[in-house]
């Protein structure tokens, strides 16, 4: 390759990659940045008293209770769907796997109004959840079903392929060595999707962190009992409370990252075992049987 | 045979015990897949301490235990290696010793070298022979090489189509195949006069001063070590003659020459059925 190709080819990257940065910087790092900005603007005490008043603080709160019921929900339901979509095959199979595609198709504020429409003390449900005491709309479990919902296809659509495309053959092989059922899933079949499942497990934590749609109609955003963080910081703007607004948007972009953080990372000791390119010599150190080891 | 499928009709006995109900994990049974199935995630040393460790054998038992094993089968320096990082035959060696490290009844390997490349199957075959003599467990090797087959065999199988066509040691079914298919699946066969026959038991003359039949040499193919002749007999009917570097210099084939053939050695010949 000459010098004088090799240089078109790299002048030929830039503006492509000025390009690729610019439409990100556009779209998320400008916008984001100036939330950071205006959060801090009238300075840190401001931001942080205008975030920890009773309702902010119960809004945090309640979003992290619905992440922490809702997330593990789905990742233990999606490992369980993918499993049975990718090991086993029975009449409408396909059937399951788009029904959970369906909240990726439908708004989230479709899918509120469906709950609503279920469960609320005119639904299907209601007379009987109202008999028992049971308060599902305007309520806590209201938001946990909802966030749930919206958040239902992520662990599946990442753990699914990984379990399609490295196929049944090593838990075969676990069985055959003599291994039961949940000895196989445990120590063959969950490291083997480990990096699908967190990155399933990172992108159902981010949905339920900023769902708005579905949580505003099946919640009634009554502040201090069914109010969301991310309803928190819409009616901070609705009530011309801007900085309770972007402290409030500060700390829930701080919380994604952190989960992006500490579950989508990839240490390095997993690299070695999926590198494919890294190869010892080839067969023919192959010893005879009555020579020693090398 | 290993119970990762279910048959449809028949009984599975190891030892004299039924083991057609029984469940995969309690056969006793050692298998081998074609593409290995490595624990992808785990290293060499821990793939081979799996059975053991799910067997909730003590740890040292089982470190002596994956030592030893890795020791016969050649790989004890990649122990902390994972299976990506290792040639297909180290990995088919370390789903070896894998296997045998829970000590099975029943070794069953399907179609173990069918990945590798053709030295590299080669290498192997010889070394699971001399293997298979210091550890003694009955093996069960699935394989579409007939070469293979002959080579590492005490006994043979041959199914087609998903019956049973003959057992028995390899050179009896050579010689005495049951049936055309075994005859045209273990080894060359050519049709002439009427029988099928093996083409290296096919002489080839300048004259008739032997005997034999008249034919024309059509193509001559030279195979490395072997020579191949392609005749067409007075009859019309087409037949090829396997001969060695050695015979077929003496012989002088060259295409358009006039020959004689006629058949020697005993043994293999079989009628030629219409269901070829």
């Amino acid at each position: 390759m000459t010098t004088a190709r090799k240089g078109r080819r790299s002048r030929a990257k830039w503006p492509l990659r000025v390009l690729a940065l610019g439409y990100v910087a556009l779209l998320i790092i400008l916008p984001v940045g100036t939330v950071f900005f205006r959060a801090f603007q009238h300075g840190i005490g401001t931001a942080w008293s205008a975030v920890t008043t009773p309702d902010a603080i119960h809004a945090l709160m309640l979003t992290l209770l619905v992440v922490a019921v809702a997330v593990p929900l789905n990742t233990v339901f999606g490992v369980g769907v993918s499993l049975i979509l990718a090991r086993h095959r029975f009449p409408g199979a396909w059937l399951l796997d788009a029904l959970v595609d369906i909240p990726l198709a439908i708004s989230p504020v479709i899918i509120g109004l469906s709950l609503l429409l279920v469960y609320g003390k005119t639904g299907w449900f209601g007379n009987w959840l109202a008999a028992r005491g049971i308060e599902v709309i305007f309520s806590v479990p209201g938001i946990i079903m909802a966030s749930a919902a919206v958040s239902l296809p992520y662990v599946v659509r990442e753990v699914l392929p990984v379990l399609q495309e490295i196929g049944d053959e090593q838990e075969q092989a676990a069985a055959t060595l003599g291994a039961k059922p949940f000895t196989t899933f445990r120590r063959i079949t969950l490291p083997s999707i480990r990096s699908g499942l967190a990155y399933g497990v990172t992108l159902t934590t981010a949905r339920v962190l900023g769902e708005f749609g579905a949580v505003a109609v099946v919640s009634g955003d009554i502040a201090g009992h069914t109010q969301t963080m991310t309803l928190f910081i819409s009616d901070s703007i609705g009530n011309l409370d801007p900085t309770a607004a972007y402290a409030g948007a500060v700390i829930l972009a701080l919380l994604a990252l952190g989960v992006l953080a500490v579950l989508a990372r990839r240490p390095e000791g997993r690299r070695r075992w999926q590198s494919r390119s890294d190869r010892s010599a080839s067969d023919s150190e192959l010893p005879l049987l009555s020579t020693t080891s090398a | 045979m290993a119970g990762l499928e279910v048959p449809d009709t028949g009984t599975v006995e190891i030892d004299g015990e039924d083991v057609t109900n029984v469940a995969v994990r309690d056969r006793g049974i050692g298998f081998c897949f074609q593409h290995y199935a490595p624990f992808r995630h785990m290293t060499v040393r821990k793939n081979v301490a799996f059975g053991l460790e799910v067997r909730k054998l003590p740890k040292r038992e089982i470190a002596a235990r994956v030592d030893e094993l890795l020791e016969l089968v050649k790989i004890r320096h990649l122990a902390d290696r994972y299976p990506a990082q290792l040639s297909g035959g180290q990995r088919q060696r370390m789903a070896l010793a894998r296997a045998l490290a829970i000590e099975p009844r029943v070794l069953l390997l399907d179609e173990p070298f069918g990945a590798l490349d053709a030295q590299v199957r080669q290498q192997l075959r010889v070394w699971l022979r001399e293997l298979h003599t210091s550890i003694a467990v009955t093996t069960l090797l699935v394989t579409h090489d007939q070469e293979e087959a002959m080579e590492v065999a005490d006994r043979l199988a041959i199914i087609n189509e998903g019956r049973l066509e003959q057992v028995g040691a390899p050179t009896d079914m050579y010689d005495n195949p049951a049936n055309e298919f075994v005859m045209k699946f273990l080894g060359p066969a050519t049709k002439f006069l009427g029988r099928w026959v093996r083409p290296h038991d096919l002489v080839v003359h300048p004259d008739s001063a032997f005997g034999g039949q008249p034919a024309v040499v059509e193509r001559v193919t030279h195979l490395g070590f072997e020579i191949r002749a392609d005749l067409r007999l007075a009859t019309g009917q087409e037949c090829w003659v396997q001969l060695s570097r050695g015979s077929a210099a003496e012989s002088h084939l060259v295409k358009g020459e006039s020959v004689w053939v006629s058949l020697v050695g005993a043994g293999d010949e079989l009628p030629v059925t219409t269901r070829t």
